[in-house]
């Protein structure tokens, strides 16, 4: 749960990060971040996990499985908040930005009072969607033994052959998690709708 | 001698205005002087350059030939061979010395008409919030919405929007306003209502540029009507001359096919 907290938000902001580059990078970096953002997205994230805690460490990053598995859904998450938020900044009319640059705004004011308010309102729903997606995603930290729930369960099955149950009571967890996650989106979206 | 020179500054002087899109040059030379005061219709069919000319004015189009100065301000770039492009900062601020109502309106979809009209007051000129709605209040009133402030853009028909367009650039007290087509997108019935307001900030002596497919309008509201033709200014003249009296055989087709 920590974990999946943990890397919703630092993914988000680095998302964020991604999404900048990706529509206002110069040429080099916006290439690099493309680069990589697709290798990202063209692996599974099981994949993704075991690389960030066995293939670091073998380059001389000794990360705890805590902190791989946090970083490996951080950099999951990263991609698809940045292709998210770069889809919804080139969705915007052009006009938006011109009307803003008209009154005298700087490109920093204008994304800011004008751009980052209307993207943001169009990425919410695919944000909440990849919350949800991360919180799933943290049950194959298991495999690099990074204590979450699905560990735990696997643990008290170990202990007690009570297979059947624990496996139903860890899934309505993972269900009220994600069923809440996507309670709130909804709320949220409905609080920044715009009168029509 | 030198006070008489500065009162015959243009506000707007544009100077062999050069502008290419990749290969195909779509101002070939343009020269235009507006005094304060001033209402001039660029009027010409479409690809003639008329709104590109517009946007080059506020910098939303760079341009590789020529000046263009606002009160003897050179705009967009450094002097000198090399034209760097002036700070990103002070062309913001340059920007703000005219204001631009487009013609898809391009008002901010997620504040209210009066959000709207206090950014650029509250943001660019840093007034002070009470001071700033006061300003757009005004304007507001000015254009006929002030009992919509409260509304946002989807909540307006197309000429309610355009006219708070309108007090958006406006109360930032520019120079010149630019009016680039903008009856264009508006349903017929809802013309009228901006035209009005427009006719009536040129009553208040506003300094005006208006791209325009509008001929009655241009007619009844320019000092001055500018017609253009492929890139070039091909004729300019008092309204009642231009358009009574158009003397290139261009002109005298144009009108002939926007029937006026």
């Amino acid at each position: 749960m920590l974990i999946s907290v943990l890397a919703i938000s630092l993914g988000t902001l680095l998302g964020v990060g991604v999404g900048l580059v990706l529509v206002y990078g110069r040429l080099v970096p916006r290439i690099a971040v493309r680069a990589i953002l697709e290798y990202v997205r063209g692996t599974p994230v099981f994949v993704l996990i075991l690389a960030c805690y066995y293939l670091l460490s073998k380059i001389g990053i000794q990360l705890t499985a805590f902190q791989a598995g946090v970083f490996a859904l951080t950099v999951f998450c990263s991609s698809h908040v940045g292709e998210t938020l770069r889809g919804a900044l080139l969705a915007l009319p052009k006009g938006q930005m011109e009307a803003a640059k008209a009154i005298g705004l700087t490109f920093r004011q204008a994304f800011i009072y004008i751009l980052a308010p209307q993207a943001m309102r169009q990425a919410l729903p695919s944000w909440v969607n990849t919350a949800a997606e991360m919180v799933k995603a943290s049950t194959l930290l298991s495999v690099i033994g990074a204590v979450e729930l699905m560990l735990v369960t696997r643990q008290i099955i170990a202990r007690n052959f009570m297979s059947l149950e624990f496996y139903l009571i860890a899934g309505i967890i993972y269900f009220l998690i994600n069923f809440s996650i996507e309670r709130f989106g909804r709320y949220l979206e409905r609080r920044v709708a715009l009168p029509s | 001698m030198s006070e008489e020179a500065s009162l015959e500054t243009p506000v707007l002087q544009i100077e062999n205005l050069h502008k290419k899109f990749t290969h195909v040059e779509v101002l070939k030379g343009v020269d235009l002087a507006m005094k304060s005061g001033d209402v001039v219709s660029v009027i010409g069919s479409s690809g003639s350059g008329k709104t590109t000319m517009l946007r080059c004015v506020n910098m939303l189009e760079d341009f590789q030939e020529g000046h263009i100065r606002i009160d003897g301000e050179e705009i967009g770039y450094l002097p000198g061979p090399d034209r760097k492009p002036k700070k990103e900062v002070e062309v913001a601020r340059q920007r703000a010395m005219t204001g631009m109502v487009f013609q898809q309106f391009n008002l901010f979809p997620h504040m209210t008409a009066l959000g709207n009209v206090t950014l650029g007051l509250t943001k660019v000129k840093k007034l002070p919030q009470d001071e700033a709605v006061a300003i757009a209040e005004k304007w507001l009133a000015r254009v006929g919405m002030l009992d919509r402030r409260g509304h946002y853009p989807g909540q307006l028909s197309g000429g309610q929007q355009q006219r708070v367009a309108i007090a958006r650039a406006v109360a930032m007290s520019p120079k010149v306003m630019l009016f680039d087509e903008v009856t264009s997108a508006l349903d017929p019935e809802l013309v009228n209502e901006v035209l009005n307001v427009i006719k009536a900030l040129a009553g208040d002596g506003m300094t005006m540029l208006l791209v325009t497919h509008e001929m009655k309008f241009a007619f009844e509201v320019s000092d001055r009507v500018v017609f253009m033709n492929q890139g070039r200014i091909e004729e300019q003249g008092k309204p009642e001359e231009l358009f009574r009296n158009p003397q290139s055989k261009r002109l005298a087709e144009f009108l002939k096919s926007a029937q006026f």
